[in-house]
């Protein structure tokens, strides 16, 4: 199959004894976006970063559009490859700007000067997530949706192919978390996103894997992994599940008892 | 920028026990140079020339030495209280010149620069070796920093205190708070050339350093090859810092203030970071310089005394004006 773009063979990760990541095999197919869902602590920012090539597997391999990540240099994979962290903070005072302008790093060599593909791909991120108005801020003095919302730009202004989202959406506000989602799918993009919210992932995602100790319990359409009896086991919560009216998706209704 | 360190160097070199013009300053300078064949006595041409112009010029290049590795370190490390000397290296460099003053070893072959830049050296290789050739965290090298430096300054009071004597060890505490008298030219030479060497691969790692803005993972993610970068700019750094330290001695402050005070002026992005502190380190190691040599002419207040009285004030204002509005 051509249309594959991430294929992970095998995949486990531990640090001392434990293991972390064990055993996981996926593929996601390009401009496809998948959801990845499971506890805290379940493995789902160590497997991101596995993908991503920032830890190196005890075993098993990545391969990006066919290559093996490990035979790639860091700036050839980061110009396919985008990362948002789950949480990135930083001391220094940079604007809003010269952070999304950092997403150009891979692009530019030494001492090329500032191009005008540079520029357009930072203004076309920024009105992306809706920064225009605040665009010379300085990054102490953003909220923590705003700061994620500059992430999430500067992955953008990485221009890449393939996008890695840990939690994007958890510090913003519902109107911000649908407007990023909607984005992410709507994107020419290969994108795998780890949420929380099952019914926003259900929403958005073409499908969804399920992790849970470290490994992976399902990957699949929502309508096939949504269900009550995988909540239960893998969340441990009792919830009704019911094809939303408009969409069909799978509709999630949690229960207090 | 270049202006004011003209000037200030114009100064340091007019200013002295020994009474020159300004006027006089000049034309020796021009005449050393090569550029004029003015008539003045030997003896001011020979102070202007051999003695005061090397000594500002060594002094305007370690200003700037050291304000360009503290700015890189604090990058690297993300912790603002980085300088020249958290990777151990002015505590080996003194373990070094301890060697040679209190133990004669290299019996008059091995110079004091030589011995402060081995010792040095080998506190940086041990710091590098401790935290895993600088493949591990910014918080790991500090407190491998810290060990090396408590390691060797062990090493420097025991063998101070087992076989030196009151004068040998006053002495070394002279030599480490840093003085700029016996400078010359072969100093100055040799400076210059590690310094340009240093500043040039600096302003070529410049972007990347910004991609260090969120954190080593991050930076990675942005496509910097982590580990290779930071490791080659610790080899910067600590080649820069034990030429100086190994020169002039331990000059403190500069390099923990002068970054802080350019990032101010100029903003945080390294491209022009990098440059502004040099240039502000330079401006600023001259004048300590002058300060040393106008406040007490009888006796020799070390440098490094000087750049923390004239510095800690300034760097007072800086904070205050900088001060989040709350
Ligand atoms: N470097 C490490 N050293 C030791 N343990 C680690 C390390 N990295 C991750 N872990 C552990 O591995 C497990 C999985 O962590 P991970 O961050 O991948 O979880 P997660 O699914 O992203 O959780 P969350 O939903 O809270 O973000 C956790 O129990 C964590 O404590
Ligand atoms: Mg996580």
């Amino acid at each position: 199959m051509t249309s594959m773009t991430i294929r992970a063979d095998n995949l486990t990760w531990g640090v001392g004894q434990k293991t972390i990541v064990r055993d996981v095999s996926l593929r996601v197919e390009k401009n496809e976006t998948l959801g990845l869902i499971g506890p805290n602590g379940s493995g789902k920012s160590s497997l991101l970063r596995l993908l991503a090539g920032l830890k190196r597997p005890r075993s098993g391999q990545v391969e990006i559009e066919g290559q093996n990540i490990a035979s790639l240099s860091r700036r050839a994979l980061a110009r396919q490859l985008a990362f948002v962290q789950q949480s990135a903070a930083s001391d220094t005072n940079l604007s809003v700007r010269d952070v999304v302008k950092l997403g150009r790093t891979p692009h530019r060599s030494a001492l090329s000067g500032w191009s005008s593909a540079d520029e357009a791909a930072v203004a076309a991120a920024i009105a992306r997530v809706d920064m225009v108005a605040r665009r010379g801020q300085a990054w102490q003095t953003l909220s923590g949706g705003e700061r994620q919302r500059v992430h999430i730009a500067r992955a953008l202004a990485q221009s890449p192919t393939i996008m890695f989202l840990d939690e994007p959406t958890n510090h913003l506000d519902i109107h911000h978390q649908i407007e990023i989602l909607r984005m992410v799918r709507d994107l020419d993009l290969t994108s795998v996103v780890a949420l929380h919210d099952l019914n926003l992932a259900s929403m958005f995602c073409d499908r969804i894997a399920v992790m849970q100790n470290g490994a992976l319990v399902a990957c699949d359409l929502p309508s096939k992994v949504m269900t009550e009896s995988l909540l239960h086991e893998v969340f441990r919560i009792k919830a009704e599940v019911s094809p939303d009216e408009s969409s069909g998706r799978p509709h999630i209704r949690f229960c207090s008892e | 920028m270049l202006v004011a360190l003209a000037f200030v160097v114009a100064l340091a070199t007019t200013i002295g026990d020994y009474r020159i013009g300004f006027g006089t300053v000049v034309l020796a300078i021009s005449n050393g140079l090569g550029l004029t064949g003015a008539d003045i006595p030997p003896i001011q041409e020979s102070v202007v020339w051999d003695l005061r112009l090397s000594r500002a010029l060594v002094a305007a290049l370690s200003g700037a030495g050291l304000a360009l590795c503290g700015a890189i370190l604090q990058a690297l490390l993300r912790n603002p209280l980085a300088e020249p000397f958290v990777l151990g290296v002015s505590a080996g460099a003194s373990t070094g010149a301890v060697c040679v003053i209190v133990l004669g070893i290299g019996a008059g072959s091995l110079s004091l620069s030589m011995g402060a830049f081995a010792g040095a050296f080998s506190a940086f290789a041990l710091v590098a070796l401790l935290s895993n050739g600088a493949t591990s965290g910014p918080n790991h090298t500090i407190l491998a920093g810290v060990a090396a430096a408590q390691l060797f300054n062990a090493l420097t009071s025991y063998i101070v205190t087992t076989s030196g004597n009151a004068q040998q060890a006053r002495d070394v505490m002279f030599w480490l708070l840093g003085s700029f008298g016996g400078v010359r030219w072969p100093d100055f030479q040799l400076l210059i050339l590690v310094i340009v060497f240093g500043l040039a691969v600096c302003l070529w790692m410049a972007r990347t350093l910004d991609a260090f803005t969120f954190g080593d993972e991050d930076a990675a993610a942005l496509g910097v090859p982590v580990a290779r970068i930071r490791l080659v700019l610790f080899a910067v750094t600590a080649m820069i810092t034990a030429t100086i330290v190994s020169m002039v001695g331990a000059i403190g402050f500069v390099g923990l203030v002068v970054p802080h005070a350019a990032r101010y002026i100029v903003g945080p992005l390294h491209l022009r970071l990098l440059p502004a502190s040099a240039a502000l380190g330079a401006v600023f190691m001259v004048l300590a310089d002058i300060a040393s040599r106008v406040v007490a002419t009888q006796q020799t207040v070390p440098i490094g005394v000087v750049t923390a009285l004239v510095g800690v004030p300034f760097f007072a204002i800086i904070l205050y004006r900088a001060r989040p509005s709350t």
